[in-house]
């Protein structure tokens, strides 16, 4: 199985760690993995602000560098949900439509695809709270909804169940959103703010030792709003957490 | 409309800081602990600069810098969902009916006519008079010629935002005729000269002592006093005589039923009955996506509007007006002001199926913490947004940004709008239209165009050792530098993920 690792602008520049933890974590189940190296952004940022023509040139290069795999796997459902759901300054040609079709957030392709049944080499002995990132959550579907009447599930609580030692522990309001919200994060910064300060307050409370999640642009505005309010929570990707990184 | 005036920020006067309020009793409906040195200020929603874009940003600032304020309204509203929560619990069909809600909603929006129709003919053999509005003003004007006709001085009326679109407590004042507001948080605003804040919920912004202000500046109550019982009283004692004594009553509708020709009002306080019946003249204010097809389908709208509304399982009264008393008369304005123009709006349409729950507010993490009046809208929050633009979409072109999209409002809505979808479908029409700031545009031009080419996208990108204080401007605006008012910047590690893949992996990723 051919698998191109999109690795998100911001993971590129702020957490390369959570790149190269999904790299490993994807070619210890076997996959032929790949970093095309002339891909850049998915599009999603001028998407979000309405500018759908500027996002055009950026959604066709992302295509022609990943529409040779059978799956595209990337560390946050934020992009996959654009790529899947909201994909459409481009033609639809058949190449695109591939593309959306197999571009996956990693928990869901892990889920999913791999139906992975256990990480051995993973321990991480600590109290955690999960954070759902909306798009993950309500555009990918990778946990139920507190708002719907549906069947409870969870499927990255179901991987993080397969760790050795690791607590989940709730937060009061498990399903609101963060703040981060891409470009509102900074054209509407201060209750972007606020509200990433009240989720900071409430996995604080939890007892939670870590926040993990499959997000690492929620995670980034988190942890900037938790700092500031000297706060000691730590944060990081559910990636590393699989690949069983020690901290 | 009054928004312009009312919505202006103003100094609240009559403060006093001489400590704490004499009564703190916690009645229903009490709130936060007051503290020692004296009430916080009320903040003020949007500033309104004739048609210049709303900045809710602006309002949204003011309104988090109070904090008594913002814990009582973010609280308040997350008890409301989470009660809606519960009931949806209760109702194993709970999913069935909102697709069956907004399967009714579709198919009578795509035959209004049809029911319209219909409506108009079953409520004329009821003994009605039905009248036809345009718009606003010809709605201000029908009600005023019936009024006058009558010889009516004062009106009494129960809660209607279509009345507040309408701009008709100022038509009516200009008018001669007093009106009274009979829904207690819709008479609180109105007595503070300030629009309703959510649909349902109107003075949901204010803390016990912003009432008891308003009270002491308009009733002459105790201003010390603030406790909700007392105030109550107060407001009753007050405005009861002026019920009585009104030449007319109105209400708005929540629910036209065109097989019986019956409007169906819903309410907590049974206002809508006394504004109805005490009178010899029952107005009914209607817009035209109001309509139903039968009883049957109003059973549906019944079940879900209190439960997503406030989280009960129905309101207290839910009064059917078939027709006049006897000795009395009934008229019904039935209104369009914009509705047949959002109708034809292919992605925006389906707007027109909200029962006004206010659900989708009580939801979202932005109004929340802002407030309903930061929008400087007759609808804020999540429906507001996708509403309010087809009002005025320069006015309101700001609207659609105030959200993160993440979906809870959509999740929420009894009749399944897709409204944070049509969030990001009003900001592309914004944006082709050249109705979001030039700063904006040229920003995502930019970002689109580094973004497209690889060599431009990586020479942009911050050096280890070099740009380290500077967040790459295709993620965080520089220009803007806001992140950093209420967050801390991220860390920046030494080399990219790109950089370590080439140096670990190289360039076709076989060296290991």
């Amino acid at each position: 199985m051919r698998v191109g690792l999109f690795v998100p602008c911001y993971v590129d520049a702020f957490h390369p760690e959570v790149g190269q933890a999904t790299l490993e974590l994807l070619e210890r189940f076997g996959c032929e993995v790949e970093y095309p190296f002339d891909q850049t952004c998915c599009g999603q940022p001028m998407t979000n602000t309405g500018c759908h023509k500027e996002s055009k040139a950026t959604e066709e290069l992302f295509v022609r560098n990943f529409k040779d795999y059978d799956y595209i796997v990337a560390p946050s459902g934020s992009c996959v949900n654009h790529i899947r759901n909201n994909f459409d300054a481009v033609a639809q040609t058949d190449d695109v439509k591939h593309v959306r079709e197999h571009t996956y957030e990693l928990v869901e392709f892990l889920h999913a695809v791999l139906k992975v049944d256990g990480f051995p080499w993973a321990e991480f002995p600590h109290k955690v709270a999960l954070h759902n990132n909306c798009n993950a959550l309500r555009g990918l579907n990778i946990a139920s909804m507190t708002e719907l009447r549906e069947k409870k599930f969870s499927k990255p609580r179901d991987l993080l169940g397969m760790v050795k030692g690791l607590e989940l522990v709730d937060i009061t309001r498990p399903d609101e959103c963060c703040g981060f919200g891409g470009t509102f994060s900074v054209f509407e910064e201060a209750t972007s703010a606020r509200m990433g300060q009240d989720k900071a307050r409430d996995q604080a409370k939890s007892g939670a030792e870590y926040v993990t999640s499959s997000d690492s642009s929620c995670m980034m505005h988190q942890e900037g709003c938790a700092k500031r309010l000297g706060l000691p929570t730590k944060y990081i990707h559910i990636s590393q957490i699989l690949n069983g990184e020690r901290v | 409309m009054s928004i312009d005036n009312q919505a202006a920020p103003t100094t609240p006067a009559g403060r006093t800081n001489d400590g704490a309020p004499a009564n703190l009793t916690h009645g229903a409906g009490a709130s936060v602990t007051m503290p020692a040195r004296g009430p916080e200020p009320q903040p003020r929603g949007a500033i309104i600069r004739g048609n210049r874009p709303i900045d809710q940003q602006e309002a949204a600032r003011r309104f988090m810098a109070a904090p008594e304020h913002l814990a009582m309204h973010d609280q308040r509203l997350w008890d409301l969902r989470q009660k809606r929560d519960g009931q949806k619990e209760i109702i194993e069909e709970w999913e069935d009916l909102r697709q069956l809600a907004s399967d009714i909603k579709t198919h009578t929006l795509t035959h209004l006519d049809t029911y319209l129709e219909q409506f108009e003919k079953n409520a004329i053999a009821n003994g009605v008079k039905v009248h036809w509005a345009k718009d606003a003003a010809e709605h201000n004007s029908i009600v005023a010629e019936i009024l006058r006709s009558k010889n009516a001085k004062s009106l009494i009326k129960s809660k209607s935002m279509l009345t507040e679109e309408c701009g008709f407590r100022e038509a009516m004042a200009e008018a001669g005729v007093q009106v009274v507001e009979t829904d207690l948080g819709e008479r609180i605003q109105q007595l503070d000269n300030e629009n309703p804040s959510h649909v349902v919920v109107p003075a949901v912004h204010k803390l016990r002592t912003d009432v008891a202000e308003v009270f002491a500046k308009t009733l002459g109550s105790d201003p010390n006093n603030s406790d909700v019982s007392y105030l109550t009283e107060q407001q009753r004692e007050h405005t009861r005589p002026l019920i009585l004594k009104a030449d007319a009553g109105m209400t708005g509708c929540n629910f036209a039923v065109a097989e019986t020709g019956s409007v169906v009002v819903c309410t907590n306080e049974g206002n809508a009955d006394l504004s109805a019946n005490t009178t010899g003249l029952h107005i009914v204010s209607m817009g035209i996506e109001k309509i139903i097809p039968n009883l049957n389908s109003l059973a549906v709208f019944v079940r879900m509007l209190s439960r997503s509304a406030l989280g009960s399982p129905i309101t207290q009264y839910t009064s059917h007006f078939r027709g006049p008393r006897r000795g009395a008369e009934m008229h019904i304005v039935i209104v369009d002001n914009g509705r047949t123009d959002r109708l034809g709006l292919e992605k925006f349409w389906t707007s027109l199926k909200c029962i006004r729950c206010g659900a989708c507010m009580n939801t979202c993490p932005v109004f929340r913490r802002s407030g309903g009046l930061s929008y400087g809208a007759t609808y804020a929050g999540p429906i507001g947004l996708i509403i309010d633009p087809t009002f005025n979409r320069h006015k309101y072109s700001t609207l659609p940004f105030s959200s993160t999209m993440n979906g809870s409002c959509t999740n929420v809505c009894p009749v399944k709008i897709n409204i944070h979808e049509q969030i990001a479908d009003w900001r592309q029409v914004l944006a082709e239209n050249h109705e979001i700031p030039a700063f904006k545009k040229s920003m995502m031009k930019a970002a689109g165009a580094l973004l497209a080419s690889p060599k431009l996208y990586r020479a942009s990108l911050p050096m280890a050792d070099s740009a380290l204080r500077h967040l790459p401007r295709f993620v965080l605006y520089n220009k803007l530098n806001t992140w950093t008012r209420g967050r801390e910047m991220p860390h920046v590690p030494k080399e990219t993920f790109h950089q370590w893949y080439k140096r670990t992996r190289g360039m076709d990723g076989k060296k290991k």
